[in-house]
């Protein structure tokens, strides 16, 4: 046993490296696609972004591997370190950063710059891991105040300081985690779920909401009148219901109003609601020129480097943040569907092998990995295809972007060398 | 719930959106056509190359009709978003609410102009200086878009009837061709028509791409999909320019129709419509306003193409038929005597006839056009014994009518043929009911005179001249001899067409009598010394007022060179006006010059559409 675990690779999972060169690779391939240009493309330039994204991705391949050798007690053991150094970086970007389209969240250096808001992802998952998985099973629940606060204080940092609301979106993917935990009870789940709805249906038809709240009354008065032998707690209760699904409407197509212009304008176009022509320009485009790139894609695709619509630039954000749109139209309902199916199975690759640690530490590390590939994934695609408004989220290994490649290769790395060593940690 | 148990949850979300996304994907890629639609519009450029139309020469090789370069301002109402209107309305000279009124006609309505993504001529053929300033300025101008094009021009402001002209494509022929998209033009009549397919050329067309800021990216799959254009065809018409203009002239301020054409092959030399109007007048900005004006002239209806289109009463001319007709079924010789009663004495004196020698034979009713002659003859036809009964009779008469090419589409290479009218026996059963006309029914109508409901067209008749002039056939009237690049085309007149009347004998007694009606018949006057010439008069009555004068003629009586019918309205005796036309006609393309002054001199000057009509005694002559 001693001799075998020894050797550098032991008991890696070859299939998550395998979706992870995969994904770096076409990701890679399809970025030249994007940018392509017939009399500029080169891939020993270093203005260009083809060549660029090159380097991130030779650097985040070798750093995935230098990764496997370090041994994974170091991340056990510095996860609070580590938490507190990004969050320190991002103290620090907040102020002497770059400022980019009114936010400060970049550091630059010569041609390259950093994004530490990316790297608060694997920290806030090591941080969350190692603060869960120290508890004692009982106080957990009291536990929970804590762990919702190691979530929230980069949110906050890179909201309110960095106003990059975008990448901070993206710890909401955390409530997995604590569900799977047993922090968050299920039926809290649902009803988020439904306020969620509520607050779409109070957007949308603001001037229904108090038709609906009528009709949500009457079948509570309904239900009541039927069930009248039961007693005045339930009454209660669903006056209660009522009364906070229909002010949750109301407060949501008011609370619209007051959003940034672009976050309003965003929502409004991706409801169908009637906005003026300007505002459907400015807020809409990027969504239907995405819908036009991919759906003129077809089934089989348009072919490698023929896109007219990524190519020729219709689509804007092409490379980073909608570089979907470059997969869907030039290799079709295939290619994008089968880039779907590679993220699915690594989710769920991710999850099932956590599901078999014996260290908690690993298995939350782990849960909190695969929420945050499946909120970028569900976010970046869903707004490149028109179910989400568009938010500005990057595409895991596909966008271009150095920081983002890096932040995701540390951390799936991570998680891949936990599980590794799975055999050698208790707690 | 056991928190291990929850995974399942979590996993089956995960599948559960991972299944959701896949099926919106294949919505939006493979079920909905909308984007790939959208995308195809954005990122290509649909060119088209107008290439220019083919040229038109007469038969001595003077161009007729050509092509000069103008320029269509083009709008796509959709795209108009962003418009400088006010600076566009100020160089074209029109008010804004011209420019929206305008907008509105060629989309449907105000309303559909906002959808209307089709291209439609705005401004049709503007003249160099004026595109110049709009091109200054073109990128203010969302929507609009200069496209060149070649007009037509003609030489001559002749043979307006027979070139045709060119206008913009209606929603009908596009339709019925899907050559044709909106904006483009057509040959609306005329050899324009006949021959649009080889004249309009092929129009070249190409993809090209272009990026978001609207930069060309070269070719789609590197032209792949393109196509070069290929230039129209340049044709040669029949037609004999001079004699064309020479024919004009002398039909000018008379109403009418002349057809000229040489019999040996069935070539149209000259096809006049009188009045007529300037070609030129339909080429250019004021095509709409010259055309209001001509529709607008309900009298001289200068857009009616009458030596095609018109069916008039063949009169006396029409005699030459029967005479024929008679003689190849035996109930008639050149020695036949008729006698003649200033009418027609069986049905006492009806059809009324004028003084001359009576009785005649055949020669002499030609020479005379002896009302009562025709009378006898058509009756004898009918009466054939051969024929069961009387009915069977006409059957025949008309089957030998239509074989000359009356009564029916003559086939020629020019749109809207009239067909003429000899009518059917049916027709006669509604008329006179069942079983109730006999021979002497239809002689009493005039049928043997070219009266009653027959109906001939200036070309039917010019061709029944040219069948008897060639002894027997016919070859179909045209008027484009060569296309360029076509060698094969010449063959499609050469075939003979054969009439049912094939006895040569028969043809030479109708000639024999036609040749004395010049030397000492009704249309001495006009014979030209030197030429031995065959004609006959009409006198055609009509229902429209004073009768028509008619004449036809072909020379020399040996190998004749030129056909020819002239009908003009109303003008009374067919000696009157119609025979000094044809005659100095036919003198001017033997000849090459016209030596009877004062006929022509009195041709040229009659004016018979400003006289007062005066009432004349309707007898055939």
């Amino acid at each position: 046993m001693r001799e075998k675990s020894d050797r550098l690779f032991y008991n890696v999972d070859w299939l998550l490296v395998g979706i992870f060169l995969a994904l770096v690779v076409m990701g890679w391939f399809n970025i030249y696609s994007a940018v392509y240009d017939e009399q500029k493309s080169d891939i020993f330039n270093w203005t260009r972004l083809e060549s660029k994204q090159m380097i991130f991705a030779v650097t985040s391949i070798v750093l995935a591997f230098s990764i496997l050798v370090i041994d994974a007690t170091f991340f056990t053991a510095t996860a609070f370190y580590l938490y507190a150094g990004v969050l320190l970086l991002n103290l620090i970007v907040a102020f002497a950063g770059a400022e980019i389209k009114g936010s400060r969240s970049w550091f630059k250096f010569g041609g390259f710059s950093l994004q530490p808001a990316e790297f608060a992802k694997w920290a806030t998952a090591l941080a969350l891991a190692k603060f869960m998985s120290g508890l004692a099973k009982p106080n957990m629940k009291q536990a929970m105040g804590i762990a919702i606060g190691i979530i929230a204080l980069p949110v906050l940092i890179i909201i309110l300081l960095q106003r990059e609301t975008g990448v901070a979106l993206v710890f909401a993917a955390m409530v997995i985690v604590l569900y799977r935990e047993g922090l968050v009870p299920g039926w809290l789940l649902l009803i988020g779920l439904i306020s969620v709805l509520a607050m779409v249906v109070g957007i949308k038809y603001h001037e229904a909401i108090a038709f609906l709240v009528l009709i949500f009354a009457g079948l509570a008065a309904l239900r009541i009148l039927m069930l009248r032998k039961k007693t005045f707690k339930q009454i209660l209760i669903s006056a209660i219901a009522v009364l906070y699904l229909g002010g949750l409407m109301f407060v949501s197509s008011k609370v619209i109003e007051k959003m940034p212009e672009h976050q309003t304008g965003r929502i409004k176009v991706w409801l169908g609601l009637d906005v003026d022509r300007a505002t459907e320009d400015r807020f809409g485009y990027n969504t239907k020129q995405s819908l036009i790139a991919i759906g003129s894609g077809g089934l089989a695709g348009k072919g490698y480097l023929d896109g007219t619509q990524t190519k020729f630039r219709f689509v804007p954000e092409q490379e980073t943040d909608f570089i979907f749109c470059t997969v869907g139209e030039e290799w079709g309902f295939y290619g994008s569907a089968f880039v779907v199916l590679l993220y699915s199975m690594l989710i769920v690759r991710i999850i099932l092998r956590s599901e078999r640690q014996r260290s908690d530490f690993t298995r939350i590390y782990g849960y909190a990995v695969a929420s945050i590939f499946l909120f970028h994934l569900m976010v970046n695609v869903g707004m490149t295809i028109g179910i989400l408004p568009v938010i500005g989220i990057p595409l895991p290994f596909f966008s271009y972007g150095g920081s983002s490649l890096i932040s995701f290769t540390v951390l799936l790395f991570i998680f891949v060398k936990l599980d590794s060593q799975r055999l050698l940690i208790l707690r | 719930m056991n928190p291990q148990d929850r995974k399942y949850f979590v996993v089956g979300f995960v599948v559960l959106a991972a299944l959701l996304y896949t099926a919106r994907l294949f919505y939006v890629q493979v079920v909905e056509d909308k984007y790939k639609l959208s995308a195809s519009n954005q990122a290509f450029l649909y060119q088209t190359d107008y290439p220019p139309r083919g040229a038109i020469f007469d038969r001595n090789g003077k161009l007729l009709v050509f092509n000069q370069v103008a320029y269509d301002l083009m709008v796509v109402p959709r795209d108009m978003e962003g418009c400088d209107t006010t600076g566009l309305c100020a160089i074209l000279n029109i008010t804004k609410d011209e420019m929206l009124k305008r907008l509105a006609r060629l989309s449907g309505s105000v309303e559909d102009a906002s959808r209307d993504y089709r291209s439609h001529i705005f401004e049709s053929q503007m003249l160099p200086e004026l595109n110049a300033r709009l091109q200054e300025r073109m990128y203010k101008f969302n929507g609009f878009y200069v496209q060149s094009r070649t007009v037509r021009k003609y030489t001559y402001p002749i043979a307006a009837h027979l070139l045709g002209y060119v206008g913009e494509v209606n929603d009908a022929e596009c339709a019925a061709n899907p050559y044709y998209k909106s904006g483009d033009y057509i040959g609306k009549s005329g050899i324009e028509k006949g021959y649009e397919e080889y004249l309009r050329g092929k129009k070249g067309f190409q993809i090209k791409m272009r990026d978001v800021h609207n930069n060309i990216k070269g070719s789609y799959q590197n032209g792949k999909y393109d196509s070069a254009a290929v230039e129209g065809k340049d044709l040669v018409a029949t037609l004999d320019a001079d004699l064309q203009l020479y024919g004009e002239q002398l039909m000018q301020n008379k109403i009418g129709g002349l057809c000229a054409i040489e019999p040996a092959t069935g070539e149209i030399l000259a096809l006049i419509t009188s009045p007529t109007y300037d070609p030129n007048l339909f080429v250019g900005r004021d095509f709409s306003k010259n055309y209001v004006m001509l529709v607008k002239d309900s009298i001289g209806r200068p857009l009616f193409n009458r030596a095609l289109m018109s069916s008039y009463p063949p009169g006396s001319t029409f005699k030459l038929m029967n005479a024929l007709i008679g003689l190849q079924e035996g109930v008639l010789t050149p020695a036949t005597m008729y006698p003649c009663a200033h009418g027609y004495p069986p049905l006492g004196g009806k059809p009324k006839c004028h003084p001359h020698g009576s009785p005649t034979n055949l020669y002499g009713s030609i020479a005379t056009s002896c009302n009562s002659y025709y009378s006898y003859v058509f009756k004898s036809i009918l009466d054939n014994r051969k024929y069961k009964s009387q009915e069977e009779g006409y059957k025949a008469w008309r089957q030998f009518v239509l074989s000359f090419g009356v009564g029916m589409e003559i086939g020629t290479d020019l749109p809207y043929e009239n067909k003429g009218n000899v009518p059917t026996p049916e027709y006669y059963d509604k008329v006179f009911g069942k079983g109730r006309w006999k021979s002497i029914t239809l002689t009493g109508a005039g049928l043997g005179i070219g009266q009653a409901e027959l109906g001939v067209t200036p070309v039917q008749m010019c061709n029944i001249i040219c069948t008897i002039a060639n002894r027997g056939y016919y070859h179909v009237p045209h008027c484009i001899k060569t296309i360029e690049g076509d060698s094969s085309f010449v063959q499609r007149w050469t075939k003979r067409h054969y009439t049912m009347v094939t006895s040569t004998a028969a043809y030479e007694a109708v000639i024999e009598g036609m040749a004395q009606v010049m030397t000492n018949g009704t249309g001495r006057a006009v014979q030209i010394p030197g030429i031995e010439m065959c004609g006959k008069t009409g006198t055609a009555q009509n229902p429209h007022g004073d009768d028509h004068s008619v004449f036809v003629l072909f020379a020399p009586r040996v190998n004749p060179k030129i056909a020819i019918a002239v009908l003009v309205e109303n003008a009374g005796y067919g000696a009157a006006y119609a025979a000094p036309i044809a005659s100095l006609m036919v003198e001017k393309y033997l000849t090459g010059k016209v030596e009877r002054k004062d006929m022509e001199q009195r041709m040229l000057e009659s004016d018979l559409i400003h006289k007062t009509a005066g009432t004349q005694k309707k007898v055939s002559h």
